[in-house]
């Protein structure tokens, strides 16, 4: 885990960090990086992968509409509000 | 066609909203058209502590689409697929990565050529953004409004094997594909709602290659004609490019309608990461054997198999105009109606033609039509009680009113042509032109036209050409 692979990180996250703090966490990542290439070192061929720690599947609900929440309401939070909708900044670029 | 030497290889992206009453992961309602943001909750809004849990019903509707496309139905994960845009207020969208709940899978077009189906996964929707200044587009725009309405929206993604080989091809399969949708009960494949949506890849290399060139991604394609009008262009373009000694970029472009053209959105250099990683709110899913097969219970036959059973039923007796004819039928959901036809005795060409054309034309209404009054309608015609163009007429009030064929053609005066008066007609027409009704005797058919031409005049238009050359047989047999 090198200097860059943390920043790299930290601007996917949209989280911005200082020079000190960037080799803190790439230090502190490295770390967590060792343990799990301690981890994925065991043989597990002829174990299942766990998908889940808890082992249930197929939780499911049945398709019958709930009240959705009043519209006044939630716009209340938002900070800028525009013909029912949401008000965001100009955006650079497609959609992902 | 590509240009001569060249072949494009395409795969394209389906992805489909599915005909559920709520949202993938949350209770509010799954509707087009509502009031911006009426249709939102704690879920579909990534508000904190929110849990999401799964639509049983967009599960069936998942399975039904890979049964319908023959594909494996396997157990599923969801993951988060992380990125920063306004259309998801959780910055991430739950999609499945590597283990889809449907792979390997193949589609067959109307001329039998198959496509193979690589995997159809379920993730949820985005909301819906729209810019607001510089005309609507997107670098231009001053800011942006979001409807998280459709955040959340279940959605199936068929992904096809890179097995279309133009532009037609991929019109079709397209359009086989919506059939399909539609027919499985899963969706209203409604492209022009975008209930439907395609993006295509494509690629182009030299004819007998089977390298794969560098491909580029077409979006905003919203109807099955941009669709066929973009790879062409695309095709065109990258040969262009290769022709003149350049190297095609990977690249997402966008389709522009009303120039005709596609254009470089992004180049897939810096391209999106986006940190996929198991969902850790939502349990695999695997679905054992009777809830698989309580998903597809009641499921129709798909477009290729009723294709075939119209087939069967037309006996021999349809051309190759015949099958577009019945590929159109199926496609428009009107093939039930040719089949009651042809069972009550009305001549299979006749019944397959006047549905896929006129009736045709108004498929919507068609289809709401009381299939005994269809019948009804078109066995005045094969009897030779009504004329074609009589029959349209006749129709198109039947569409458009409803009520009896026999009455409206009745209340449109056709009704005057009855036998006994159309053999009156004939008669006197006969008796009036000695000379011409000998050599018709005599053999000569070509007076037949002669003949209808003036019956026609005699009673403006009301005769039958066909009941008409039956009276003419019939005079001139006992003549
Ligand atoms: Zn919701």
């Amino acid at each position: 885990m090198t200097r860059e692979d943390a920043a790299y990180v930290a601007r996917l996250a949209r989280i911005d960090l200082t020079a000190d703090e960037l080799d803190l966490y790439a230090g502190q990542l490295a770390a967590v990086l060792d343990h799990a290439a301690q981890v994925a070192a065991v043989d597990t061929s002829g174990v299942a992968p766990t998908a889940h720690p808890i082992p249930l599947s197929n939780v499911l609900r049945p398709d019958e509409p709930r009240g959705s929440l009043d519209r006044g309401e939630v716009l209340a939070q938002a900070p800028a509000v525009e013909d029912g909708r949401f008000r965001v900044p100009r955006i650079m670029g497609e959609a992902p | 066609m590509s240009p001569a030497g060249w072949e494009a290889v395409i795969g394209l992206e389906v992805h489909c909203e599915l005909l559920t009453a709520t949202k993938l992961f949350c209770g509010c309602r799954n509707a087009f058209g509502d009031e911006p943001n009426t249709n939102v909750c704690p879920v579909c809004l990534g508000l904190p502590g929110s849990l999401p849990v799964l639509n049983e019903r967009a599960v069936e509707f998942a399975m039904r689409i890979g049964t319908a496309l023959n594909c494996e139905i396997r157990p599923s994960v969801f993951h988060r697929k992380n990125y920063f845009y306004p259309d998801m207020p959780k910055d991430y969208q739950i999609s499945q990565y590597d283990e889809p709940i449907n792979v390997d899978g193949w589609l067959e077009l109307p001329d039998s050529t198959r496509v193979g189906i690589v995997r159809a996964h379920i993730e949820e929707d985005t909301g819906k953004t729209t810019h607001v200044g510089g005309g609507g587009r997107i670098h231009d725009a001053a800011h942006a409004l979001v409807d998280y309405n459709r955040a959340g929206v279940p959605l199936v993604e068929i992904v096809s094997a890179p097995d279309i080989r133009s532009a037609d091809q991929a019109r079709l399969y397209a359009a086989e594909l919506r059939a399909i949708l539609v027919a499985s009960g899963a969706s209203d494949g409604r492209m022009e709602e975008g209930s439907m949506r395609v993006d295509a890849n494509v690629s182009v290399r030299r004819y007998g290659s089977d390298e794969m060139g560098t491909r580029c991604e077409v979006k905003n394609l919203n109807s099955l004609r941009s669709l066929g009008r973009a790879i062409e262009h695309e095709i065109g373009r990258q040969v262009a490019v290769v022709e003149s000694g350049g190297a095609v970029a990977q690249q997402t472009r966008h389709w522009d309608e009303a120039k005709g053209v596609t254009v470089a959105l992004r180049s897939k250099e810096e391209a999106f990461d986006y940190r996929y990683f198991p969902e850790p709110d939502l349990v695999p899913l695997a679905p054992d054997r009777s809830f698989r097969q309580r998903a597809v219970a009641g499921m129709g036959p798909m477009p290729a198999e009723r294709r075939r059973r119209l087939v069967a039923l037309l006996a021999g007796e349809v051309s190759a105009s015949g099958l577009d004819q019945v590929a159109t039928v199926v496609e428009l959901d009107l093939d039930g109606l040719v089949a009651a036809a042809i069972e009550a005795g009305i001549g299979p060409a006749l019944a397959l033609a006047r549905t896929a054309n006129e009736a045709a034309a108004d498929a919507e209404g068609t289809r709401h039509l009381d299939p005994g009054a269809y019948v009804k309608w078109l066995r005045m015609e094969n009897d030779g009680i009504l004329s074609a163009t009589q029959a349209k007429a006749v129709l198109a009030e039947l569409l458009d009113r409803g009520g009896d064929p026999a009455e409206i053609a009745a209340a449109k005066g056709f009704e005057a042509m009855a036998e006994d008066s159309l053999v009156a007609v004939v008669g006197e027409v006969v008796t009036r032109s000695p000379a011409e009704w000998e050599r018709y005797c005599q053999g000569d058919e070509k007076l037949a036209q002669f003949f209808i031409g003036q019956v026609m005049k005699a009673t403006r238009g009301k005769a039958s050409g066909k009941a008409v050359v039956a009276e003419l047989k019939r005079l001139s047999a006992g003549a």
